[in-house]
């Protein structure tokens, strides 16, 4: 099936259909393309058993994580991992993020972009094949299907014939299954919202918040639509990332491949064995489809690197059965380059090389952001201070002729334990402070109590008291020491004066 | 430039084109996925209930209202009223609270200078400035100087009654007379005593006035309000003359142009105006800020 023509590189096919098409005119191409349906046949192997893995992993990790426990002491929650919007907290095991803190989230994306770039160099599209939630809820309901309705031939078979008794009841029973287990997938995810174990209370009892109904009910939609309905449409028309990743790819980074060194020419088992015992050049490939079988995206992996391909090895398992079973050696379809196959058709040995110009740069600033998040994480301070000086008035003179600024101060105490914050200025030799609302009256510093994660804001007086004012601006520090006088948070502003 | 021929199938990808040609590079006919033409039709056929729902169609007199009987003033009305729900439990305590342990009170406070400050800013800015910084004639509320006293007590009167609102009886009053205006004194006196006035504070003779003759104009026309030492009066709204801060501006034109004309600023009674909640809170705003004795 697969062509040569002239003025192509080895290894570039043009399918039948193509050709075909150009013979009947090429101006009787639609505007839009039909859907063709794809019916993956079920397959046995080393991807196949890497991808079940994966898949209890994932999944696994997803539905039973907002179950996990984690004390964190009296009043706070004791979930591991909670998005607690009400309060503003991001909670993962022993980290608490605030919301001024949201850089972490952001180096975390960085990460995981820098990752999934690492993994295409080395590895072509892992994620896509093995980790992308969307293969891997679409392999849950391909498994549902098979189970419901059989394997590809019957589904084949029973899809193009009447609809029967038995047909309505296996479709009733495969959309029923795919509607439970997209309402678990939406169920999931609002537990990582509250606490889990009161909201399946609420959630049995009718008692949720509506809004826990409304994401349960859209993400029971996405799930259904997406991974029963859209499946590979997702890959193929949706994600941006398979062109992101074609963009990011070279000829060194590992890829589902046909050896077409090997395959070429395709011919029946039979004749390839007839060829050989005459020393005459014979192909491994005996075209007997499997690989396109039981592709989840419906692609044909001899024709080459392609855009609808995720990797997921799947044709490797289907031809690896194929080749035990006519007696060839296994990986006629493998995980291999482009220059490898060249390297081979010259006489040349394979080469690998994960050691990279863009290799070892993803790999340097992985370990360079990470390690800044880890320092900046474990030299966090666990509390705050935000100073916004008065806008008008600047500031204010006073009956004695003294001077007085006014600031909004907030504090925030990000310890699991009471404490007592005592702030001063510094900068203004002789100058008091008053905290409205806390003391009256002026002071060199004020005390105040400061509960368990917790935020305060307050009115901020400077007066200049017996300070010289040389210019009318002048820096100033202020300064949290907590009960043993360490300084735990400060920030710098200015006092105005005429 | 762009021309139009028979589509044909490109060699080197084997992807019929659509015939449009730019400079020789041929486009390619990658046909769309029919469920996206669907999507777009859905889409269209979804607008067609916004139609009905929300008010679209104009018409000679009115407009189609549409099924929901939307518009966007009762949806205003309806987020007001929503936020005065949000706001009941806060202004109940606030409403219950001795207006005396506000400030003692860190939840109260935050409620009362939230509720405070933006009724400042709705009804008192457009006089006292947007910070409460004032202007010439119209008192800075940030420092410590009060002509009608600055406690708790005394600025709630104030705000509930008014000054030098004839509409409301029991209005803060207390008038200067003007002195020149009236002929009660002469101009050699006004110089004077304008001289002597700045004195009080420290400020230098500008004009050589004999200051003696101006305290003895003082002790005759002032004092009764003043006070002797030019301390002023809270009870009149007399103000204070000995220090730093100046209403009316502390240059001689200025003071001797107050001696002339007399009379004092207006401001409005808030009492019919404002609820005793929101008086409360505007109360401890102004206090807060600065110069609450």
């Amino acid at each position: 099936m697969g062509f040569q023509i002239d003025g192509m590189q080895a290894g570039e096919n043009i399918s039948p259909a193509i050709l075909v098409s150009e013979a009947a005119g090429a101006g009787d191409s639609p505007l839009y393309a039909a859907r063709r349906q794809i019916y993956p046949q079920k397959v046995s192997g080393t991807f196949r058993r890497i991808k079940w893995t994966l898949l209890v992993l994932t999944l696994g990790i997803y539905y039973a994580l907002p179950f996990l426990r984690w004390d964190r002491g009296p009043g706070e929650p004791s979930q591991a991992v909670l998005v607690d919007i009400e309060h503003s907290r991001f909670y993962f095991f022993f980290i608490e993020i605030w919301p001024q803190e949201v850089y972490y989230l952001t180096g975390l994306m960085i990460l995981a972009a820098l990752g999934l770039f690492l993994m295409n160099a080395l590895a072509g599209r892992v994620w896509c094949g093995y980790l992308c939630p969307q293969t891997v809820w679409t392999d849950l309901y391909l498994m549902i299907e098979r189970l419901a309705e059989g394997d590809r031939r019957e589904r084949m078979r029973k899809d193009a014939g009447p609809w029967t008794a038995q047909r309505i009841a296996e479709k009733t029973i495969k959309h029923s299954l795919w509607l439970a287990l997209a309402w678990w997938t939406g169920g999931a995810w609002v537990l990582y919202f509250n606490d889990a174990p009161t909201l399946v209370r609420q959630l049995a009892t009718f008692q949720a918040p509506a809004i826990a109904y409304i994401w349960i009910g859209i993400l029971t939609f996405t799930t259904y639509t997406l991974a029963g309905f859209m499946r590979e449409q997702v890959c193929l028309y949706m994600c941006p990332w398979p062109r992101i990743q074609a963009a990011l790819t070279d000829e060194n980074a590992l890829n589902v491949t046909y050896r077409y060194d090997r395959g070429e020419p395709r011919m029946s088992a039979k004749k390839s064995r007839a060829l050989r015992a005459r020393r005459e050049t014979a192909g491994d490939c005996v075209d007997c489809n499997q690989c396109v079988s039981v592709c989840p995206t419906g692609v044909d992996i001899r024709e080459g690197a392609n855009m609808g391909c995720i990797q997921c090895g799947l044709c490797i398992d289907a031809c690896d059965n194929v080749m035990r079973k006519i007696g060839r050696p296994e990986r006629l379809i493998a995980y291999d380059t482009d220059v490898n196959i060249k390297r081979r058709l010259e006489g040349k040995a394979n080469i690998f090389q994960p050691v990279r110009t863009r290799t070892v740069l993803y790999m340097v600033l992985i370990v360079a952001i990470g390690g800044l998040m880890a320092v900046k994480f474990a030299t966090r301070a666990d509390a705050s201070l935000a100073v916004i000086h008065d806008r008008n008035p600047l500031f204010v003179t006073l009956s004695n002729g003294g001077i007085r600024n006014a600031y909004t101060v907030r504090f925030a105490n990000m310890a699991a334990r009471t404490r007592h914050f005592t702030l001063a200025v510094q900068g203004l030799p002789g100058s008091k402070i008053e905290l409205v609302g806390e003391t009256t009256g002026e002071q060199a510093s004020e005390s105040l109590v400061m509960g368990a994660d917790q935020t305060r804001e307050a009115r901020l007086l400077v007066f200049s008291g017996e300070a010289r004012l040389d210019s009318n601006s002048t820096p100033l520090v202020f300064v949290v020491t907590d009960e043993a006088g360490k300084i735990i948070a400060s920030t710098k502003d200015f006092f105005r004066s005429p | 430039m762009a021309t139009a021929s028979e589509p044909k199938v490109d060699a080197r990808t084997g992807t019929p084109t659509t015939g449009h040609e730019w400079d020789g590079i041929a486009e390619l006919n990658t046909p769309l996925p029919r469920w996206w033409l669907w999507t777009f039709y859905a889409c269209i056929i979804w607008s067609i209930g916004y139609w009905v729902v929300y008010p679209t169609w104009p018409g000679i007199t009115g407009f189609t209202e549409g099924l929901f009987n939307w518009n966007s003033r009762s949806a205003v009305v309806e987020d007001l009223n929503e936020l005065q729900t949000i706001r009941a439990p806060g202004a109940a305590k606030l409403a219950a609270a001795n207006i005396g342990d506000i400030e003692k009170n860190p939840e109260l406070l935050t409620i009362a200078t939230a509720t405070g400050k933006a009724a400042f800013a709705n009804n008192c800015a457009p006089c006292h400035g947007s910070g409460a910084q004032g202007a010439k004639g119209y008192p800075n509320l940030n420092d410590d100087d009060w002509l009608w006293g600055g406690t708790l007590a005394d600025i709630q009167q104030t705000l509930t009654h008014g000054i030098r609102w004839d509409a409301d009886k029991d209005t803060r009053a207390g008038d200067m007379p003007a002195f020149g205006a009236t002929g009660m004194l002469k101009a050699d006196e006004i110089a004077n005593v304008a001289q002597y006035v700045r004195s009080l504070s420290g400020l230098p003779n500008e004009t050589g006035a004999d200051l003696a003759k101006g305290k003895d104009v003082f002790a005759a026309n002032c004092a009764a309000c003043h006070g002797d030492a030019g301390k002023g009066n809270a009870e009149l709204g007399a103000p204070n003359l000995t220090d730093k801060i100046w209403l009316y501006g502390s240059d001689t034109a200025s003071i001797v142009n107050r001696i002339n004309v007399g009379g004092g600023g207006k401001m409005p009674a808030w009492g019919g105006r404002l609820d005793p909640t929101t008086i409360k809170a505007l109360t401890v705003f102004v206090h807060s800020l600065g110069g609450g004795k």
